[in-house]
């Protein structure tokens, strides 16, 4: 199997000083918040990695920078040989490009145009790339990709508050494949839907997958989720992966003390009363990140080297664990 | 059982609109005990909110309760007066919603507001009441709470103001806590702090507790009963136990295969098909009938009230069959 899409020491810095005078004024350095450090990661073409972690924990981030939706500040995105960056710059090999790579958001309600019938918002990709020129051809397209999401070519006719949530998820879906996309980003597409909607859309996502061999970065706070939907997962701490690996491997046995811990505070349905392990302490600001392994001040595990020297990834068999305290 | 300290009967909730009146609540009935932890689930828009709103009595118009009794201490509270309803809330029941930002008034710090709360239900001189504020931030475990006492709620982390809340929903020692959906805005990990912290106030002060969630983890691991709301009814009311492991409502057992789990090899989760109806196309007979993988001719015409069904009560047909 061949990478399809490569991050390699991708960094996000985000400028947010105080506006220009207050800092003369007040005599205070620029700040800048680091919302994603050092992320390098393959994905097989085919296959669905997902990163998962704690809210500011920058896994929005790395999806934004993914898809060109944020200019990575250091490190290059590489999708099918071509460097993300490159893509910006509007030649048709960008362009080409551009059309290999969509998205799918959080938030079916926000990411719809309220003013557009579903078909417009489907055709949207179509038009934009001139796939197919309008008429009857089009219109068949997008009869078929309603189709594919289980909606039908009369609900092309609707506007998009006439749906359900899933329902305009699934449109979202119809939207993002419309231009046969190779690679889809999916921002925790089911973190709005309720839990049996959501399994209608996780059956329908693996179901294209299979059928149309698309290959995910899948976003999620969700642990069980991920673990449904993932090949590999990757787990991120404060804007670096702490553990990245073959999902079976990472959630059958972690190696991170972090990853532990979020294991740990999953409520278990079939311990009823049984109380969970809280996980102390809570995510440190990012703007003042601790000296050395960012979990140290939460980690059971802490000692010597732990709030002096980062650790970096290292490779055990099936996995990359960034701890001091991790052995093979 | 003892004697239950919050009782609902046959609660209906209604929303008169220029089409017709829409029924979001229907026939609801249930009973918590003292320190009994009652867990009520279901999707969006299953009325499960709104009948926590009519009972702290915080339903907003249009809405109205259209029927029924909500009974407190075996006394009706459902039809008080305004200003009599608002001294038994904060007083006798408490609340809990599910995020901490709007409820809590960001231009007061927190002692300010946890002292407002103190002395409106308590006999209490101003001095006192900040040191029972001071008490209750460490009991839901603010660290440094004398110095947090001081700051305003943009300088606490969402899982802190989260505990704030609970110090001001438990400020005057309510019997009762209506919470609704406290940790869904929460992180997993503080999930987890925040419903141990929950728990163990409750069982300290025996205190009944509503708790709505639409996450089954939340519930598993907290409730002791636990009722499953669909369209605006109560379609299977048990122990949690019994409820999780053995389903008997079709719905219920939908609900609980379409959850993702870790020890399930499944490649597929189980799903139920199509979406809850609106409010004004309700299917005639049981609600869930278009969806259901089991229906017969009886649910298309006749709704099903709840029956006993193994160790819980379901809304479902299929129980009067096995009986019959």
């Amino acid at each position: 199997m061949s990478a399809l899409v490569q991050l390699k020491n991708v960094s996000k810095t985000f400028d947010v000083s105080a506006p220009w005078l207050n800092r003369v004024i007040e005599r205070k350095p620029q700040t800048f918040l680091h919302a994603v450090s050092e992320v390098s990661f393959n994905i097989n073409r085919g296959e669905t990695l997902a990163l998962v972690g704690e809210s500011g924990c920058g896994k929005s981030t790395v999806a934004r920078l993914t898809v060109g939706l944020y200019e990575t500040s250091t490190g290059q995105v590489i999708i099918d040989g071509h460097d993300m960056k490159a893509s910006n710059q509007g030649t048709d090999a960008a362009r080409a490009m551009r059309r290999k790579v969509q998205m799918i958001f959080q938030d079916p309600y926000a990411s719809l145009n309220p003013r557009w019938r579903v078909a417009d918002i489907v055709a949207e990709p179509i038009r934009t790339h001139t796939l197919i020129p309008d008429g009857p051809q089009l219109d068949k397209r997008v009869a078929e990709l309603l189709g594919l999401v289980k909606l039908t070519a009369k609900d092309g006719e609707k506007y998009p508050h006439q749906f359900s949530g899933g329902q305009r998820q699934r449109i979202s879906i119809a939207r993002a494949l419309a231009s046969n996309p190779e690679f889809l980003i999916c921002d925790e597409p089911t973190s709005a839907l309720d839990v049996s909607v959501q399994a209608q859309v996780l059956n329908l996502m693996k179901d294209l997958q299979r059928e149309m061999g698309l290959t995910y970065l899948f976003i999620s706070h969700n642990l069980q989720v991920v673990h449904h939907i993932a090949d590999r997962v990757g787990v991120m701490y404060l804007g670096r992966i702490v553990e990245i690996g073959d999902k079976d491997e990472v959630f059958g046995a972690p190696k991170h003390p972090y990853t532990r811990m979020l294991l740990d505070a999953i409520p278990d349905l079939h311990m009823t009363g049984k109380a969970r392990t809280p996980v102390a302490g809570e995510v440190p600001n990012p703007l003042n990140p601790p000296s050395g392994c960012a979990f140290n001040p939460r980690c059971p595990k802490k000692f010597e080297p732990c709030d002096k020297t980062r650790p970096q990834l290292v490779s055990f068999a099936g996995r990359q664990v960034a701890c001091h305290a991790a052995t093979g | 059982m003892s004697q239950p300290l919050l009782e609902v009967k046959n609660l209906h909730i209604e929303f008169p609109t220029r089409r017709g009146i829409l029924k979001a609540v229907d026939d609801v009935s249930f009973a918590i005990a003292p320190g009994e932890v009652l867990g009520v689930v279901g999707e969006s828009g299953a009325g499960k909110s709104l009948t926590g709103a009519a009972i702290i009595g915080l339903l907003e118009p249009p809405g109205r309760i259209a029927g029924g009794q909500i009974l407190l201490d075996g006394k009706r509270i459902d039809n008080l007066p305004y200003e009599q309803m608002r001294k038994i809330r904060g007083r006798q029941i408490g609340a809990i919603f599910q995020d901490p930002l709007t409820s809590l008034n960001p231009l007061y710090t927190v002692g300010r507001q946890l002292v407002e709360t103190i002395t409106t239900h308590l006999e209490l001189s101003e001095s006192a009441a900040r040191d029972r504020a001071i008490k209750l931030l460490e009991e839901v475990g603010i660290p440094a709470a004398r110095e947090r006492v001081e700051h305003y709620p943009h300088q606490f982390s969402g899982g802190m103001r989260q505990r704030v809340v609970i110090a001001l929903a438990l400020a005057a020692e309510p019997k009762v806590i209506i919470a609704d959906e406290p940790t869904t805005a929460l992180d997993v990990s503080i999930q987890a702090q925040i419903i141990t912290l929950l728990k163990r106030l409750c069982r300290d002060h025996g205190t009944a507790v509503m708790l709505v969630t639409h996450d089954m983890g939340v519930i598993a691991e907290t409730a002791d009963r636990v009722a499953v709301m669909y369209a605006g009814r109560v379609v299977e009311i048990g122990p949690v136990a019994d409820v999780i492991h053995k389903p008997q409502h079709p719905y219920t057992v939908g609900l609980m295969g379409s959850i993702p789990e870790f020890e399930s090899k499944r490649e597929r989760l189980i799903q139920i098909d199509g979406a809850m109806p609106r409010l004004d196309a309700i299917p005639p007979g049981c609600a869930f009938n278009p969806r259901c993988s089991k229906v017969f001719g009886k649910c298309k015409t006749t709704r099903p009230n709840l029956m006993p069904a193994a160790s819980s009560s379901a809304a479902c047909w299929l129980h009067e069959r096995s009986v019959a």
